[in-house]
């Protein structure tokens, strides 16, 4: 079977020489990358899977147990949409590009890139997780997150090779050279280079920052240029999946927390082992705040073009009515003289933080589940999502201070109260020590609670990976 | 857009000092001085737009144009300049476009041209004084960043596979690069010209190996070993490029007094007509006794007359450029002693070789060059009680026209030496009298010989001055001449002189100069950059540019 018959796609890749040329030099790397940067020490194992074969509702759930590096990466889009038009900005109401237009064609690829790059990066971050998961569950779940990141790869390279020629090619190559973290090929955006070494933190970053990852392709979704249009609205569906997997895990987290709080005589959630709800709090607080930068700046001409000339819409475009959106304007809160005022932005600059409303809103509705789970326990506690200008270090407000609420305060303010809202040093080390890996079928690690249900309709005890 | 209702702030001045700059960092180590570019984007020079991600306006350059000509002077033991950024991730993103859309059409065109002159001023240093700039790149270098880049012996970029040079005028904003980036891009760098071409169109621009492999940069270099690599590589300029002097001269603070209608210096004094819409600048020759010897000359410092009063001319002229817009046309005068004037001469004649003499030299070129490229008439009026002599009779030959009286009974005399020889080259690399005498050869050579003084009947003779008229006539000569001047259009004055003043070959500089007022200018007016739907016009709005496609 050769190279091209092992990809499953939708994409006639049997028939499309320039993507075979591409893929034929760029899948060895890709698979180099993976034995590098992915998952440590699990090369050789059966995982139980899922693999999309094709992307009707029987095909894209396809489960069995597989070795990562052997996992069938494959190549798919949403079924095309008969006459599609341009939904949005300038050209709205003309046929959606299946080419490329050249005008766009660096705004484009830079869109692609940039999203592309940070797929390889969550892997590469998690790299060193599997080694403490605290059930076969989880660590089913990380590998499953992970061959998925790496198909998102996968989809935003099928761009760059299908439609941007030898640039596009030298870009997909450098996606696997840049690594997370490393001061010399950092990957772009600077969340994607923090490292993630306990599972809270996983957890929460499949939270909110997939969550971020969701709320950029719903705006690519839109996109004029179709293949990105369709390319993206599979990609949906797995990140859904990811948002399922941080969601629930936090919420497992938290209920374990308060069992331990109704355990013991003082509430001490720690002398027990478990995580404490002031410390989940705080790392909602820090991974909260760090995906709310990866929307951009508030006021962006970069946002504005991108809307104008039809490459990225607002989540779910057809919701808005002005699909324009040249007249409108946006009221921006703005710090003048150090006080919160307001300015009324030119609505197309402000698509970045409309983008970022929607996702605000979204997480809410997340912290709002997990606040059921501490009610349901009984216990008086409320998580909330932080202020938006909360420790931020992109856009209007970085480097300003302010509170929870979004109030501005002084650095002398920040500083006595960083470790009240922000985990310290100490706190990773104390996840870290906690988190050991279980690895035994059926069990799991004191400092979470078990999954409501397993995967596929498996029970908790199946095993989700073969030693 | 009406670009004439826009409003600009006067500059206040063009001085400033290390201790007060603002957006740069100087640091000095040994044969090393360190510039580092630090913007804060809320301290722009006029309010209404932010300094972005290292961006500039004139506030920055006036710091830039200051440690560029201190160094020279202050710090003469430095040998290698590196230029490099305090932002995270950004060297520099250019000049600030909201502020461009702000500004009049006449502002941009003298921001542009006084940025260009700090560029040549950097290539002076290097080429003329020895100290050689390394551009450090840090991080991303858009537009004027690279252009700054460009002005350096060297580039080094930072290899992180994200950060890129590039020139994104033509694709972003539909106007040129304005610091002479197109030019020292095929000219100085010789980047080939199909490459240049897409490297021009490319708004992102271009990283690493390629970036080296097209001679965007000299050298690319990994983050971690980034530091380390441009400081022993400014070790290694500084090394080789001979050492002058250990210890420098003070650039002191101007001394002037200020009134609506008149600016005082010591040695020059501009005045303005505001009906008529001229000015006269009077320079002073010297007074009293001048010091003769390296440690006099040195122990007067900046108080040493060739020096002051072409700084003071300096600053005359940038205040004509930037706050006297309506002020078309300069009368050129001169009071004193021409045997004075002959003396100082001298005395930087015989001294040529020391370090201070030679930078005054260069000094007086610089000023002088500055007087050919400002966009004003200039007529020099050669009367009694002045001394167009030498140093004194380059401003003469620069001036477009020159007006002497014949008068046996208030006798007047111009002055040829040997500084006219080849110490004040024009921008493109010639004497002023070989420019002048362009059609007859020989002819200079002729005139350094015998340097002397000339009567009026003898400069006219010579061809060394315009116009010579008798007391009877002369009043109502330069009466007509100048009303007549003012009459004319400013538009075409400026390109009949720009036009004029320059024959003979070009060079990098003179194209640079030349291209700016011709092509960037006109771009910069039409109303595909500059009309309601402009490209520069609508950056950073809601609505994409749209262009009137008809090509000339």
């Amino acid at each position: 079977m050769n190279l091209y018959e092992k990809i499953p796609n939708n994409v006639n890749l049997s028939e499309n020489k320039r993507l075979q040329r591409a893929l034929e030099k760029w899948q060895p790397n890709y698979i180099k990358w993976w034995n590098e940067a992915g998952p440590a020490k699990f090369e050789t194992n059966d995982i139980y899977l899922r693999t999309a074969i094709s992307v009707d509702s029987k095909g894209w759930a396809n489960f069995d147990h597989v070795k990562m590096p052997d996992y069938r990466w494959g190549i798919f889009l949403s079924p095309p949409e008969q006459d599609r038009t341009v939904g949005f900005g300038d050209h709205m109401g003309d046929k959606a590009w299946q080419e490329v237009p050249g005008e766009y064609r660096n705004m484009l690829r830079r869109i692609i890139v940039t999203q592309g790059d940070t797929e390889p990066a969550s892997v590469e971050q998690q790299r060193k997780l599997s080694e403490t998961a605290p059930s076969l569950y989880d660590c089913r779940n990380l590998f499953q997150v992970n061959v998925e990141e790496g198909r998102h790869l996968w989809a935003m390279v099928y761009l760059l090779h299908g439609y941007f020629g030898r640039d596009g090619r030298e870009e997909a190559e450098e996606m696997l050279e840049r690594r997370s973290g490393d001061m010399d090929k950092p990957r772009i955006l600077s969340t994607f280079n923090e490292p993630i070494e306990d599972w809270l933190s996983f957890f929460m970053f499949t939270t909110f920052t997939d969550r971020d990852g969701k709320y950029q392709l719903l705006a690519l979704a839109e996109s004029g240029f179709d293949p990105l249009s369709r390319t993206t609205r599979f990609m949906l569906t797995e990140e859904a999946h990811h948002m399922f997997v941080g969601e629930t895990g936090v919420g497992r987290v938290i209920q374990r927390a308060c069992e331990m709080m109704k355990e013991d005589p003082n509430e001490d959630v720690r002398a027990q082992g478990g995580v404490d709800l002031p410390t989940i709090q705080k790392y909602l607080n820090f991974w909260f705040s760090s995906s709310v930068d990866l929307f951009g700046g508030e006021i962006s001409s970069n946002a504005a073009d991108y809307f104008a000339s039809g490459l990225k819409g607002r989540d779910k475009e057809e919701k808005y009515e002005d699909h324009l959106a040249l007249d409108g304007t946006y009221s921006m809160d703005v710090i003048n003289g150090g006080k919160l005022d307001t300015k009324s932005v030119p609505m197309r600059n402000a698509m970045n933080e409309i983008l970022r409303d929607a996702y605000i809103a979204d997480n809410q509705k997340a912290v709002d589940r997990w606040n059921k789970t501490v009610k349901k326990q009984g216990v008086d506690f409320t998580f909330t999502l932080p202020n938006r200008r909360f420790n931020r270090k992109v856009g209007l407000y970085s480097g300003l201070h302010f509170d929870l609420d979004g109030n501005p305060i002084t650095d002398l303010e920040f500083n006595a109260r960083r470790f009240d809202w922000l985990p310290s040093d100490d706190d990773g080390v104390y996840l870290r020590r906690i988190q050991q890996a279980v690895f035994e079928r059926g069990k799991i690690a004191n400092w979470i609670a078990p999954p409501a249900r397993g995967i596929n309709g498996q029970e908790f005890d199946f095993e989700y990976v073969k030693a | 857009m009406a670009t004439t209702t826009k409003q600009d702030l006067p500059v206040e001045s063009f001085e400033t000092h290390p201790d007060r700059y603002t957006h740069w960092k100087l640091d000095i180590e040994g044969d090393v001085a360190l510039l580092t570019m630090d913007i804060q984007e809320d301290r722009p020079f006029r309010p209404g737009y932010e300094l972005k991600l290292n961006s500039y306006d004139l506030g920055v350059d006036i710091e830039l144009h200051d440690a560029v000509r201190r160094l020279r002077f202050e710090h003469p033991e430095v040998r290698c300049v590196v230029v490099t950024g305090a932002k995270d991730r950004v060297f520099c993103s250019g000049a600030n476009i909201h502020m461009l859309g702000m500004s009049s059409h006449g502002f941009k065109v003298n921001f542009c041209k006084f940025t260009n002159e700090t560029r040549v001023g950097i290539e002076a240093s290097s080429g003329e004084s020895g100290q050689r700039y390394l551009a450090a790149l840090n991080g991303a270098c858009a537009g004027g960043g690279y252009e700054l880049a460009l002005a350096c012996d060297e580039i080094m970029l930072v290899e992180d596979s994200n950060s890129t040079v590039s020139l994104p005028e033509v694709p972003l904003l539909g106007v040129l690069p304005g610091t002479g980036g197109l030019t020292r891009l095929v000219d100085k760098r010789m980047v080939r010209r199909d490459l240049a071409d897409l490297f021009c169109t490319t708004a992102e621009g271009v990283k690493g190996k390629r970036a080296k492999r097209w001679n965007l940069v000299d050298h690319v270099v990994s983050r971690s070993r980034f530091e380390e690599a441009y400081k022993r590589r400014a070790a290694e300029l500084a090394a080789a490029s001979p050492a002058r002097a250990a210890k420098g001269v003070e650039w002191t603070p101007l001394q002037k007094a200020v009134e609506e209608d008149r600016i005082e210096y010591s040695s020059v004094t501009l005045t303005i007509d505001r009906k008529n819409r001229r000015g006269t600048l009077v320079v002073q020759g010297p007074v009293g006794d001048q010091p003769e010897t390296p440690e006099a000359i040195r122990a007067q410092g900046a108080d040493w007359w060739p020096f002051r009063a072409f700084r003071e001319l300096d600053d005359a002229l940038l205040h004509l450029r930037f706050n006297e817009p309506e002020i078309g046309l300069i009368l050129l005068r001169t009071e004193g002693d021409p045997a004075a004037v002959l003396a100082a001469d001298k005395t930087l004649q015989e001294n040529a070789g020391d370090w201070f003499v030679d930078e005054v030299r260069m000094f007086i070129a610089r000023t002088l060059r500055r007087v050919d490229l400002t966009a004003r008439s200039f007529y020099a009026l050669i009367e009694p009680g002045s001394c167009f002599s030498g140093t004194l009779f380059e401003l003469a030959l620069s001036a477009d026209r020159s007006y002497m009286l014949d008068d046996p009974d208030n006798p007047v005399e111009i002055a040829v030496s040997k500084m006219n020889a080849g110490a004040y080259l024009m921008t493109h690399g010639l004497s002023r009298l070989n420019v002048r005498f362009l059609g007859e050869p020989g002819k200079t050579e002729e005139l350094l010989q015998e340097a002397r003084a000339y009567d009026p009947q003898d400069a006219e003779e010579a061809g060394l001055v315009t116009v010579v008229a008798d007391d009877i006539d002369y009043e109502d000569e330069v009466r007509v001449a100048i009303e007549e001047r003012a009459s004319l259009s400013p538009d075409s004055l400026t390109g009949m002189e720009a036009s004029l003043r320059f024959p003979g070959p070009e060079n990098c500089d003179s194209k640079i100069f030349a291209r700016l007022t011709a092509w960037q200018n006109w771009i910069f007016q039409r109303p595909n950059a500059v009309g309601e739907r402009g490209a520069l016009t609508l950056y950073g709005q809601p609505e994409r540019p749209s262009f009137d496609y008809r090509r000339t």
